[in-house]
């Protein structure tokens, strides 16, 4: 919020002149036939998108040539605001000359710039952007009408804020590295959500697929989960639960001290282990050859004893059952 | 450019007679009216005059208070906030609330704003007919828990008018209180508080040609409230801050006016009104909300089927004539028009609504200008439009 915020009503002030002119005069308006496509040899291909329902709808026509792929001739009909028409306008022209392919790869964020009157100002203020969004749907749509493949086809990956054309991977990223708590974060880091607002949460202009505040939500508890387990690792001896001791001691006894009695047919279990003033005391029991042996009480039971105390923790005791 | 107004809802235009009598209070009769010396108390037959004014218009006893603040927003959130607070300062189980659908802001974000501190707030829908049925408010009410209700008189985006009659009753019978949003009906139809026993109601002067930034709260003897803003004794303690004197004063000549010129309005702006509508209506593929007899006499809101809300302002407003649209798109939020949604009107019409409000200033000149332009609007924009299943015109 700041002064500029403070006067409303100004969305239309806030639109550049090509805007302005393009939805006083739209230059590529208008419907394309069969028989137009008759009379260059063409693919007629028609692409709706949208809903009126939802408030912008619009429908492209491609005049497609079969052996070079290239767009001929290129109209459009749409519902929606002035800035949605201005966009499915420039969009229109846009696709003219180009290949299907190259097509494909114009964004909404090509269809913005096209509209603005100098380099650095924006051509429609943030919460028009979903309207250039929708354009570029749509050449997406016709694509793939054209080629006959799903339209995920020309979508590399996951895109959560179609206006500023953020993915999930860079989302999930972003709150990572930097350690991001809040929505309004991520928009600033991003750009996402910073439009249309479509994509912060549901609710909003359009329904999504993904939402920032459960992304959000979702990777601060994997983040969690990591820390915890990281700082489970690094916790001394001391500091862990009986069960989480009692797993570092039978750990060091299966790697260290069963092949060794092993060999002899012998073998050692954990009968108990109880925390005394400091110490943890570690019950053993002896198996197979080992019952009876005679070093089990002297030599044996020392290497048991040292290996824990070296291996695991020095505060650990042993004591024979 | 010809410019035709035609979206009195929103604000309309000061009447001359107004601004002159407010004149005087700017730089002559500048004095506080609360101090004791003679610059204050000079002051002080002209707002009793206002006050006069304003208690003939509504019809309010000498006995009931009419608040003078800064707008009907201000009026809402008093008595919306005032009565949540009392039950949570009294420890009452009244945390019950109920409002509809279809109301302004200044009511329905007051009571999402309340939600939060923990009232059980009830959005009552409309029926088909664009209005809140008495009987669903009846079956909301639990006398036992329930402190306020709050209801729009008359809608501000259809000008359909409620059964506010009814609800009055409904409350008094459940010892319930009623508070009305009359911003739309003061000054369009008559509002007489003998009449209609609501508890509270509230209005904004600037919709009946007085000035912005001035409006009243009638409070019904037997009341009070907790002041919204807390301060100097102002307005027997109930809203602190210093009378805008010059605008109080305008409010009470403009209300003075507006209750003269009732039966004009009934007559002369329903004629244009209708001479509007029936234009509208000849255009195919059109549906104006409301039964016209349930309307202010002032008010259109038609959907134009193919055109979205914000593209036809936009057209209407480049040939000079303003209206609104509360659908999606023009408002800056991007919300669809609560008012569609509440009566169910299809969804692909959702973002297509366009409302002309006319004045007792609109002549019939301008209302046939206005009728060309939206029929060039409806066959530019329809050429544009990819719905399907609608004609030019």
């Amino acid at each position: 919020m700041a002064k500029t915020d403070l006067i409303g009503g100004s969305l239309w002030e806030q639109y550049s002149e090509k805007v302005t002119e393009r939805m006083n005069h739209p230059a590529f308006m208008g419907e394309l036939t069969e028989e137009d496509a008759a009379a260059k040899g063409a693919e007629l291909v028609i692409a709706d998108y949208g809903a009126d329902s939802c408030g912008d709808a619009v429908r492209l026509y491609w005049l497609v040539d079969p052996k070079t792929g290239k767009i001929l001739d290129a109209k459009y009909k749409s519902f929606g605001c002035g800035t949605a028409i201005a966009s499915s306008d420039v969009m229109a022209e846009m696709c003219i000359g180009k290949t299907v392919d190259e097509a494909a790869r114009i964004t909404n964020l090509d269809v913005e710039k096209a509209l603005r009157d100098s380099p650095d100002q924006p051509a429609v203020p943030p919460q028009k952007m979903h309207c250039s969004v929708l354009a570029y749907d749509v050449i997406k749509k016709a694509a793939s009408v054209y080629k006959n493949v799903d339209m995920s086809v020309f979508e590399d990956e996951e895109i959560v804020c179609e206006c500023a054309q953020v993915s999930l991977s860079t989302i999930k990223e972003v709150i990572k590295l930097n350690d991001l708590k809040t929505v309004e974060e991520i928009t600033q880091y991003t750009k996402a959500g910073a439009f249309c607002k479509s994509c912060i949460r549901p609710g909003g202009h359009e329904n999504r697929k993904f939402y920032l505040v459960d992304i959000l939500a979702d990777t601060r508890a994997e983040m969690e989960k990591e820390r915890l387990n990281t700082a489970a690792a690094k916790k001394s001896f001391l500091e862990l639960t009986l069960i989480q001791k009692h797993k570092e001691v039978e750990k060091v006894i299966e790697q260290y001290v069963r092949p060794i009695l092993n060999n002899d047919g012998g073998s050692v279990e954990v009968m108990d282990m109880k925390e005394e003033g400091g110490k943890t005391i570690v019950y053993i029991r002896y198996l197979g050859a080992c019952m009876g042996c005679a070093a089990s009480t002297t030599g044996t039971f020392e290497v048991i004893r040292n290996t824990l105390k070296q291996k695991v923790d020095d505060s650990i005791e042993v004591q024979l059952v | 450019m010809k410019r035709i107004y035609l979206d009195n809802n929103a604000t309309t235009q000061v009447d001359e007679q107004v601004k002159a009598v407010m004149d005087p209070f700017f730089c002559e009769k500048y004095g506080n009216p609360n101090s004791l010396h003679r610059f204050g108390t000079e002051v002080h037959p002209y707002m009793r005059e206002a006050l006069d004014q304003l208690y003939a218009g509504i019809h309010a006893d000498d006995e009931d208070d009419i608040i003078i603040n800064s707008c009907a927003s201000e009026g809402n959130n008093t008595v919306i906030k005032s009565e949540y607070y009392r039950s949570i300062l009294s420890n009452s189980k009244k945390i019950r609330m109920i409002t509809s659908t279809i109301e302004h802001p200044a009511v329905s974000e007051a009571y999402r704003f309340l939600e939060k501190l923990g009232a059980e707030v009830i959005y009552l829908p409309v029926n088909s007919e664009g209005l809140v049925d008495p009987e669903a408010l009846r079956e909301a009410i639990d006398p036992d828990i329930t402190s306020l209700v709050s209801i729009i008189w008359a809608n501000n985006e259809t000008g359909l008018i409620n059964p506010v009659k009814e609800y009055a009753e409904i409350c008094r019978e459940n010892g319930v209180k009623l508070h009305l949003d009359a911003v739309q009906a003061v000054g369009k139809i008559p509002v007489n508080m003998k009449q209609i026993e609501a508890d509270f109601i509230t209005f904004s002067a600037h919709k009946f040609h007085g000035p912005k930034g001035v409006g009243g709260l009638y409070i019904r003897k037997g009341n009070s409230i907790i002041p919204l803003i807390h301060g100097g004794e102002q307005m027997a303690g109930l809203r602190a801050g210093t009378i805008n004197t010059p605008y109080f004063i305008g409010m009470g000549k403009a209300m003075e006016l507006a209750v003269s010129n009732l039966e004009f309005e009934d007559r002369e702006v329903r004629r244009l009104r209708d001479k509007l509508e029936d234009a509208i209506v000849k255009i195919k593929d059109v549906e104006v909300i409301g039964k016209r007899e349930l309307r202010t006499p002032n008010t259109i809101l038609a959907s134009f089927r193919g055109i979205e809300g914000e593209a036809f302002l936009w057209d209407l407003n480049q040939n000079g004539v303003a209206a609104s649209t509360g659908s999606a798109c023009s408002s800056e939020s991007l919300e669809s028009n609560p008012t569609f949604v509440a009566m169910d009107i299809g969804s692909d019409l959702a973002h297509t609504g366009i409302r002309f409000s006319l004045s007792r200033y609109t002549t019939e000149e301008e209302i046939d200008y206005a009728i060309k332009v939206i029929h060039n609007t409806v066959k530019r924009l329809r050429s544009i439009s990819s719905t399907k299943n609608k004609e030019y015109i």
